[in-house]
């Protein structure tokens, strides 16, 4: 429950508001939560996203003036331990101190948990409502079947990503044959329902030589795996893996000297890039959202320069971060308010303009955001943003438009009167 | 499908030898001292991550020689130090002490060295392909691997039938309170047995880091399948233990290259399977799907049928 009042109004923007004519400005007060894995096995994700939002809020919120108030924003770093229970008392210990706004990213079944029980909170305390903006729980039902007025997803869920990974692969008109692997979970199993129903689609004549589901976190030798891989004589491997199942799998289909490229949603990052290492050049895409090399705009560049700067030894991989939080600062000028409803209302239909130059929309219809996905590379060279000080990172080899990852949705809101 | 066969076999043959040197220390420390050592996983991972940090510095080789040698040595600590004064309350305090140093082990590596997975890298001299077998690269790695797993099973093999010490470890094994009323210090062979037991899980753990992954959770799950390996093989019996890692590795890894349910042999006897059919999620789970199981399996009907395991000689 670590606590922390953030800098405020510093000497440079004393000097700033001492130029402008409208002398009396008031303060407001905002808190915002973040509730993630801050301890355990996942706590290297959390806390890592944790810095890269807790920088965003500094630099884009805090200070912001809100219908003639400048906001001082209190940040809350909340440990739910990518667990539904613990995720739910940290909801009630966020509200009680006055949190307004939930940022969450890792974990679809805290993503379900949250959602449910500010729908109830919303509902029961009408003077005292809070929004949910989730930029990593992305589990298409959050969108779809289970969508909620009062939750956003500033992520492009699985389907979109899958989407646009079979959009990739179906330019290479040399594939014929595909292997899907993944891991024995609901989000395995979410991801090869994905690949085949947009390979059916978009290149029917592709064929499934393989659709494998292995225990999660459980295989201790991807070889016989690889060795099906091989026979089966993909041209392409889809996978979902993350983690540690993802970097074996590579290093495996790498060793046993097959000629499929694999293409990943997660392959990428800090503690991956650079373990996947020499295995994956050459082999591994990853279609995800936002840029890292080349960063696409000299103000992301700054950006990233700066959040390095301020902390040296991390990496910075979540660009989706500051879209959310400089969304919902748009949201705050355009409603005129910081009053959940309001901005709720002001964030559908949103458009807006990254700070690497994509437009993205806040669809209204489903709270799905929607932008434009990248290709990239597992590369060596030409990177300027590197991970792990490892010389391995990614690079983008081609965009897929907003227009190309735009899917239906079977969500029908709820809208309060 | 003779391509499958034979890859299978070699692959499986590799990860049955690693088993078989998990598992080789912790047979003896358990006929021997009646003790299931829980830590023993610990122990495999803990040498992964000194054989990295250690091939920083040094290089690989010496990474792989000390090791296994350190683990040893912290292997004979705990046992001097440790588990001698819960001996004297029992079985149970001894079981919890050992479950105790695992999660102990597992907290230390993550405190040290983080929770992401480490660059441990094969040397280039052991990188590439050794020879290619209808299309599939054997790795020069897994062939030392290979060898280095031989080698250690007939050393053990020699010293335990041959030398002198063998005999009293094999005598301390079957009639531990014999030995110690013929004057030799039972305690010392105690500590010595659980210190090349570590090592040599140390060993295993040394030369897979590079190939199956350094990362907190590459001992997860181990444990139950080295219990198997114990189990199946009989207390106290070192070709049991071989022959049931063995078959272990063997049977994973067909499991695996093997894409059948029980539905598609229902389908041969002609009865064709729906998702309305009784229980479709028994009848459609495939063999990759189960291959974790096998093992597990293995070990209750062996217990059923022939409590003593495959070669032991005793029952508790």
């Amino acid at each position: 429950m670590n606590k922390f009042k953030l800098m405020l109004l510093g000497a440079s923007s004393l000097i700033l508001s001492a130029g402008l004519p409208a002398a009396t400005v008031q303060a407001e007060n905002l808190t915002i939560a973040f509730i993630d894995a801050l301890s355990g096995p996942f706590a290297a994700t959390g806390l890592g996203s944790g810095r890269e939002l807790k920088h965003a809020v500094e630099k884009f919120l805090n200070g912001k003036e809100v219908a003639g108030e400048k906001l001082e924003v209190e940040f809350l770093e909340l440990d739910g331990k990518i667990n539904p229970k613990e995720s739910l008392v940290q909801l009630q210990n966020a509200i009680s101190q006055g949190a307004k706004y939930i940022f969450h990213n890792s974990g679809s079944s805290v993503g379900h948990a949250l959602v449910g029980a500010i729908n109830k909170h919303n509902k029961r305390n009408p003077d005292n409502r809070v929004l949910y903006l989730n930029y990593g729980a992305i589990d298409p039902a959050l969108t779809g079947s289970k969508c909620s007025f009062w939750h956003f997803m500033i992520d492009a869920n699985v389907d979109m990503k899958v989407s646009a990974l079979v959009d990739e692969i179906a330019k290479d008109k040399s594939v014929k044959k595909a292997f899907i692997i993944g891991q024995d979970y609901s989000f395995g199993k979410a991801f090869s329902a994905a690949a085949k129903k947009y390979l059916a689609d978009k290149r029917p004549d592709i064929e499934i030589v393989g659709d494998q589901l292995h225990p999660i976190g459980k295989v201790k030798d991807f070889t016989p795996y690889a060795q099906k891989i091989l026979r089966s004589k993909a041209d392409v491997v889809m996978t979902g893996n993350w983690g540690a199942d993802m970097i074996n799998l590579a290093k495996s289909v790498k060793e046993i000297g097959t000629e499929a490229n694999i293409y990943g949603i997660y392959a990428y990052g800090p503690g991956v890039s650079a373990v996947v290492g020499e295995s994956g050049l050459g082999k591994l895409s990853i279609v995800t959202q936002g840029h890292i090399n080349p960063p696409n705009t000299p103000e992301w560049a700054a950006y990233t320069d700066e959040f390095l700067a301020k902390h040296p030894g991390n990496d910075m991989s979540n660009e989706r971060t500051v879209y959310g939080v400089q969304m919902l600062g748009e949201a705050f000028v355009k409603a005129g308010s910081t009053d959940p409803l309001k901005v709720a209302f002001a964030l559908e239909d949103l458009e807006f303009t990254t700070i690497s130059g994509d437009k993205v929309v806040m669809r209204g219809k489903d709270h799905q955001m929607q932008m434009p996905l990248q290709v990239m590379a597992h590369a060596k060279d030409g990177l300027k943003y590197d991970f792990d000080q490892s010389g391995y990172g990614v690079i983008t080899t081609s965009s897929i438009p907003l227009e190309n990852n735009t899917l239906e949705t079977s969500c029908e809101m709820q809208r309060p009167s | 499908m003779l391509e499958t066969v034979i890859f299978s076999l070699l692959n499986g043959l590799v990860y049955g030898l690693l088993l078989f040197l998990l598992a080789s220390g912790l047979t003896l420390i358990f006929s021997m001292m009646g003790v299931l050592n829980l830590a023993h996983a610990g122990f495999y991972m803990l040498a992964a991550y000194f054989a990295y940090t250690i091939s920083l510095y040094m290089g690989f080789w010496f990474g792989i020689l000390l090791a296994p040698l350190i683990v040893g040595l912290i292997g004979g600590l705990v046992e001097r130090y440790g588990l001698r004064q819960v001996h004297q309350f029992g079985h149970v305090p001894e079981l919890i002490f050992t479950f105790g140093v695992a999660f102990l082990l597992e907290e230390v590596v993550q405190f040290i060295w983080g929770r992401d997975q480490l660059a441990y890298n094969k040397p280039e001299i052991l990188e590439g392909a050794l020879f290619t077998l209808f299309g599939a690269d054997f790795p020069i790695y897994k062939m030392f691997m290979l060898i280095v797993s031989v080698l250690i099973f007939i050393t053990l093999f020699l010293v335990l039938k041959h030398t002198r010490i063998g005999l009293i470890i094999r005598a301390a094994v079957g009639h531990p309170q014999v030995v110690g009323m013929l004057g030799h210090n039972v305690p010392l062979i105690f500590m010595v047995t659980f210190g090349v037991g570590t090592a040599l899980a140390g060993l295993a753990g040394a030369i897979a880091g590079p190939v199956l992954g350094t990362y907190p959770g590459m001992a997860s799950g181990l444990g139950g399948i080295m219990f198997v390996v114990v189990i199946f093989g009989g207390l106290g019996s070192l070709g049991g233990a071989f022959i049931a890692s063995i078959m272990i590795g063997l049977i994973q890894t067909f499991a695996i290259a093997i894409d059948g349910s029980l539905a598609d042999v229902l389908a041969l006897a002609g009865i064709i399977v729906t998702e309305e059919t009784f229980m479709y999620d028994i009848w459609s789970t495939t063999m990759p799907q189960v291959a974790p199981l096998i093992p597990y399996l293995m070990m209750v009907v062996m217990l059923i049928f022939r409590p003593t395991g495959l070669m032991g000689a005793r029952e508790s």
